[in-house]
């Protein structure tokens, strides 16, 4: 399939490199470059050896929270008599992230190989990759791709001549952006509605039909054939300490090359931002960067001398989050922006926990207010404490990614809220002559 | 009710995906394939679905009233949809929104009077880095300008 962007020569393509080959899907192509190279290593591997490569890879879930891969592998109950089970989480459904579209168009059988790779982990001989309704046209590049992995013996009983056996399908999602919290996901996948489960127990214990299950993110899955073919060090040795290797970053927004680039953990955003993304466009400056899909608070433009990696981002205030980086230059307007984050979640609230329901519904109403030129100087105190107010008080995080963009949108731009309000003749009692 | 032998093979085959007794997972995959040849989730092809799962058309009813995707009221043959959301709002997905509820005389979840066309405004779909999106049925157009949309708009026929 034809690449949506160019290249970068910056890029260290690790998960990446066989995009833009000639059928890259086909498993022709797929044999043909280092395909199912790892897993004919790992069957001759114990799972212990396979979790401690995975755990010295430094590997980060790559799908928002950038828990450590190799520790959630090794939480999962061997010894359970429970059969175990692979979830791929693919309801890629944070704004700003388009990664794991084109890790499954491109290239699906490395997907499926790091399934084999977690099902030899932890005992798994089912597994599931649970695709968003909206990618129908994956769900059909992903199961021709699981055929042919059957046909060559690559799934199925008797792996590559062992007796390690293995199914796996694919599971359309049905438009639920709460669906990519993995507790929700669960529910959904067993045909319910998609509100997320209390924890714990964690899905590594209890997750899909009650039975031990591993789950991770499709480009967390993706990384591993490359850990087990270079070595969890080497890949490792690729990013910085505690966030090892290479992740695909989905840049957006007022940027010149809008793309998906694979480079290093620790990459510079900035140099990221003009030497892959051509910098700013229409010769602008530099204003704001969410850094990491919608729920991460947003940096100025002041803060982002910054390398991306999951501790620099988290220590300048934001999150690294899913990789959807979103650039906006010095004409973007701050309220807009709050505003149209806001619908998206007040949308996407699932209504299981009330300070999410009710606090997006609110600030949605309160944003939409200030926006539409009626509000007051009291609303945009209210709008940070209610926000506040959510944080950690609902039992996923959604309520949080409404939360985390809003106070610091309102906290660093303040400024722009009190010019709307200004423009509203009743907002300011005081102003107002009663002589 | 009754469908397509290609859907019923497709059916048969997705409840041998999950572990026995647990087939209720195949509730959302059947409704969506399903809804592709019915048109909508009507309450006879929730009827009929709850009957190969062993559930009533409440317990159908109250899974299909969470997903977006899942429309009791037909949409147009041609469902389209514009991506407003942060990534492409900032290049221009509100405006192109705005030009298609104009170009079609359709509002957000409306159906043309001759049920050709369907017009919403959609959440975030990945395609943030090729923005702004456009969704027609399941085929992705990327980095949309209103020209291009007139294009695509005028090329739905019967």
């Amino acid at each position: 399939m034809k690449l949506f962007n160019e290249p970068s020569p910056l890029e260290t393509k690790i998960i990446s490199f066989r995009f833009g080959l000639e059928n890259s899907a086909s498993i022709d192509t797929y044999l043909a470059n280092d395909g199912y190279k790892a897993l004919r290593k790992a069957l001759e591997m114990t799972p212990d050896d396979i979790i401690n490569e995975v755990k010295a890879s430094n590997l980060r879930g790559r799908g928002g929270a950038g828990f450590p891969t190799g520790m959630k592998w090794s939480f999962v109950p061997r010894a359970s008599e429970k059969p175990k089970y692979i979830v791929v989480n693919a309801d890629e459904s944070e704004p700003g992230t388009c990664k794991d579209r084109l890790l499954i168009q491109h290239d699906p059988h490395q997907l499926i190989e790091g399934c084999l790779l977690g099902a030899l982990a932890v005992g798994a001989k089912k597994g599931w990759i649970y695709i968003r309704g909206e990618y129908n046209y994956l769900i059909h590049i992903m199961d021709k791709a699981i055929a042919e992995a059957y046909n060559n013996g690559y799934l199925g009983k008797n792996i590559c001549g062992s007796n390690f056996e293995f199914d796996l399908y694919t599971h359309t999602g049905a438009g639920a952006y709460e669906c990519g919290e993995e507790s929700a996901l669960l529910e959904s996948l067993e045909g319910k509605r998609g509100v997320p489960r209390i924890r714990p127990p964690f899905p590594a214990v209890s997750g899909a039909f009650q039975s031990p299950t591993l789950l991770n993110n499709v480009e967390t899955f993706s990384s591993v054939p490359a850990i087990l073919r270079m070595g969890g060090q080497a890949y490792a040795d690729l990013g910085v300490p505690k966030s090892g290797g290479t992740r695909l970053v989905c840049m957006s927004g007022h940027v010149n090359k809008p793309g998906v680039y694979e480079v290093p953990l620790g990459f510079p955003l900035m140099k990221f931002v003009n030497e892959i993304g051509g910098g700013v466009w229409k010769g602008r400056a530099l204003k704001a960067i969410i850094p990491g899909g919608s729920s991460s608070p947003l940096l100025k433009a002041e803060e982002c001398d910054i390398p991306m990696d999951y501790d620099s981002i988290a220590k300048a205030g934001s999150m690294l989050g899913s990789g959807g980086l979103m650039v906006m230059d010095e004409t973007t307007d701050m309220v807009k922006v709050a505003l149209r984050i806001m619908r998206f979640y007040q949308h996407e609230s699932c209504g299981w926990c009330i300070p999410c329901r009710e606090g997006t519904t609110w600030l949605k109403k309160m944003l939409q207010r200030v926006s539409d030129g009626h509000g007051q100087t009291r609303d945009i105190d209210l709008i940070g404490d209610l926000a506040q107010n959510m944080m950690g008080r609902t039992f996923c995080p959604l309520g949080d990614a409404a939360a985390m963009p809003t106070i610091a949108i309102v906290k660093k731009y303040r400024n722009e809220f009190e010019e709307y309000v200004a423009r509203n003749p009743f907002a300011s009692p005081e102003l107002v002559s009663i002589a | 009710m009754t469908f397509s032998p290609e859907l019923e093979a497709k059916f048969a085959d997705l409840v041998t995906h999950y572990p026995e007794g647990r087939q209720r997972a195949a509730l959302i995959p059947m409704l969506m394939f399903g809804q592709e040849e019915v048109g909508s989730i009507t309450p006879e092809f929730m009827e009929e679905v709850g009957k190969r799962l062993g559930l009533n058309t409440m317990q159908v009813d109250e899974v299909v009233g969470y997903y977006s995707m899942l429309h009791k009221k037909a949409m147009g043959k041609y469902h389209v949809q514009v991506c407003t959301n942060v990534a492409c709002l900032l290049r221009g997905g509100a405006e192109l929104y705005d030009h298609a509820c104009h170009k079609l005389g359709l509002g957000h979840k409306e159906v043309s009077a001759d049920g050709l066309i369907s017009l919403e405004e959609v959440e975030c779909m990945g395609a943030c880095s090729w923005a702004p999106a456009v969704q027609v049925n399941y085929d992705f157009h990327h980095e949309v300008t209103t020209d291009q949309l007139d294009t695509i708009l005028e090329g739905l026929k019967k």
